[in-house]
């Protein structure tokens, strides 16, 4: 176990974070301010995939990918958040988690008719193949992109939420809504809004995860759970804890995947720490998660109210 | 009124897929009893207790992992296999209890789909019970005179599984310990206020409900001879409040009668055939899936307190 693979499995581990970051984003939003479960966030990410996937093929160029990727999923976002999923703000959170779980088997459905059954693969963009040298340490060029472009995300959103009359809005709506809607702002057009952004986020997700992984239908719910465990690690509502909590998740997923069964082979016998490893690596974020809860239940950074 | 009316359509079925010379209804029927046990477990918590439970899917693949464990190591008493999937089923749902009703709403939802993923994965790395693949089971669990391999005498005794369930289930609810936890469903801060330990009487309800979800599993996997992780995934979870709440949380025959829907429907578009162009009805086939989400959406939007709930008298 050297140095490099260590590095080189942290990197991988932020470069997870911060994919999960993109889809958590959005997410953590929605829970916050309109109190809403969307477990159809997962299928934004698919179909923003999708979209860039098609594009990709169709014009070779990557940019265009992204456009078409965060750009189809916004529009997609405002179209189910304002025919069906508005209506559900008010309701209890059972009716959410039935409407959405609904949604995310029509959108299933949606991309095994339009794409076919089979997964599809696109390339790294050309620019992008091969590796990078970071002090002797070799890594793979669209990895440290994806990083580049969440980071840039990241900062991006925080200069939003925290310099901008629009993010003031998003705050005060975070804390207390009944209160801004009081004060005349359009509640039903923020809440769109935010919808959108999110879900622009999860398409850009799908889309930068696409050359790494299989584009297929379904590959929106593995991942939409893991961002269920990041925001709730990291604490409903808040952009800062779904940063953090993205990163710690993406590291403990990747690093523990990586190292967790050699480290039980130390302690155990062979042939119950090759049993043990991968489902306990598997188990590591919801472990995580439920220590966090049972401790700390509003996650490990809130939104400060007040 | 209805709910007799169910019963005694559950139990003509046996008959009737006799004299019909259709043996799968019969199997079909078995499933829809079985999830429909597994939902009303769930209700306990869900619909009575105000606790929506995202990881009830757990408790079913328990049931079904100590017959397919116990199998495994030639153990075929069905008593056994009972008493290890209860004994099971409830330190892990007390265990798993205590800690989730620290957290409420939405902490709560997620803390429970949580550890439903750690005991899918567990199963997924017990690779000397199959592991991903699943466990064939040798040989139903035999209790004594009572012959489980024969399908209508299986039938039988999960409809009275299932019939025992609902009398005890409608005894609960309307006890003093279903009005308490009714009543902190509604405020649980009065309830508090009044006396009454509020936690105390959540937990039990609680592990209840897992553990009617584990005598599901029990009856599952009697009934298919084959356990694996699959019974335990999260969009199981998902089904059986799908399944709730299609039916009606506010009363205890509901759940039953979403599973009825849920499963009856999606096997009919399995089926789908009305005289339409071929190609239409090919792609429905195929897509069924997709019909079915649309259904969920739409009771979801447009349903307040289910289908059954809409015929029968509420609980409150």
């Amino acid at each position: 176990m050297s140095v490099i693979v260590l590095l080189t499995q942290l990197l991988n581990g932020v470069q997870l974070g911060v994919l999960l970051f993109l889809l958590s984003a959005g997410l953590t939003l929605v829970f916050g301010i309109m109190n809403f479960i969307n477990l159809s966030h997962g299928s934004l990410y698919m179909l923003g995939a999708y979209f860039g996937a098609a594009a990709y093929t169709a014009t070779g160029s990557f940019l265009l990918a992204v456009v078409a990727a965060t750009g189809g999923s916004l529009l997609l976002g405002l179209i189910v958040e304002r025919v069906a999923l508005a209506r559900l703000y008010a309701r209890e959170h059972l009716d959410q988690v039935l409407a959405t779980f609904g949604l995310i088997l029509i959108f299933n459905e949606v991309a095994r008719v339009t794409w076919g059954p089979s997964s599809v693969y696109i390339d790294v963009p050309g620019t992008l193949v091969g590796a990078v040298d970071l002090l002797g340490l070799s890594y793979p060029r669209y990895r440290l992109f994806i990083i580049g472009v969440g980071v840039a995300v990241a900062v991006a959103l925080y200069l939003l939420i925290h310099r901008t009359r629009l993010g003031m809005l998003i705050r005060a709506g975070a804390s207390v809504p009944t209160m801004v809607g009081a004060l005349g702002v359009n509640l039903a057009r923020l809440n769109a809004l935010v919808f959108a952004l999110g879900a622009a986020l999860a398409g850009l997700a799908g889309l930068l995860a696409a050359p790494l992984m299989s584009v297929q239908p379904g590959m929106g719910e593995p991942i939409l759970i893991v961002a269920l465990v990041v925001i709730v690690t990291g604490g409903i509502g808040s952009i800062r804890g779904a940063f953090y909590g993205a990163l710690i998740v993406g590291i403990v997923d990747t690093v523990g995947r990586a190292f967790l069964p050699e480290l039980l082979r130390l302690m155990l016998s062979p042939s119950l720490a090759r049993a043990a490893g991968p489902a306990l690596a598997s188990m590591l974020i919801y472990l995580v998660m439920a220590g966090v809860l049972a401790l700390r239940p509003q996650g490990l950074f809130p939104v400060k109210h007040g | 009124m209805a709910a007799t009316a169910i019963l005694l359509a559950l139990a003509a079925v046996p008959p009737l897929c006799a004299a019909l010379a259709q043996p799968y209804y019969l199997t079909l029927f078995a499933r829809v009893m079985i999830l429909g046990l597994a939902a009303m477990g769930l209700n306990l918590v869900l619909g009575f207790g105000g606790l929506v439970s995202f990881g009830h899917a757990m408790y079913i693949g328990v049931g079904a992992y100590a017959v397919g464990i116990l199998d495994a190591h030639g153990v075929t008493g069905g008593l056994f296999h009972l008493a290890a999937a209860l004994a099971a089923g409830a330190a892990l749902a007390c265990f798993v209890g205590t800690v989730c009703l620290l957290t409420r709403g939405i902490a709560f939802i997620m803390i429970t789909l949580a550890f439903a993923q750690m005991v899918f994965f567990l199963a997924v790395g017990l690779k000397e019970y199959g592991g991903d693949d699943g466990l064939s089971i040798s040989a139903r669990s035999a209790f004594g005179p009572l012959h489980l391999d024969d399908p209508t005498i299986l039938y039988y005794a999960i409809f009275a599984v299932l019939l025992l369930t609902l009398l005890a289930g409608h005894r609960l609810v309307h006890s003093r310990f279903g009005m308490v936890l009714r009543g902190a469903k509604l405020n649980e801060r009065r309830m508090a206020a009044l006396g009454f330990p509020v936690r105390r009487y959540q937990l039990t309800a609680y592990v209840i409900s897992a553990l009617v979800c584990v005598l599901s599993g029990f009856l599952l996997a009697n009934l298919t001879r084959f356990v694996s992780p699959a019974y335990m995934q999260w969009q199981v979870s998902g089904e059986l409040i799908v399944m709730a709440v299609l039916g009606g949380t506010a009363t205890v025959l509901g759940p039953l009668v979403g599973a009825a829907i849920l499963l009856l429907i999606e096997e009919a578009l399995a089926a789908f055939a009305m005289g339409l162009p071929v190609g239409v009805e090919e792609f429905v086939r195929d897509h069924r899936l997709g019909a079915l989400g649309l259904l969920i959406v739409l009771a979801a939007v447009g349903m307040r307190r289910g289908v059954y709930g809409a015929l029968a008298p509420s609980a409150h």
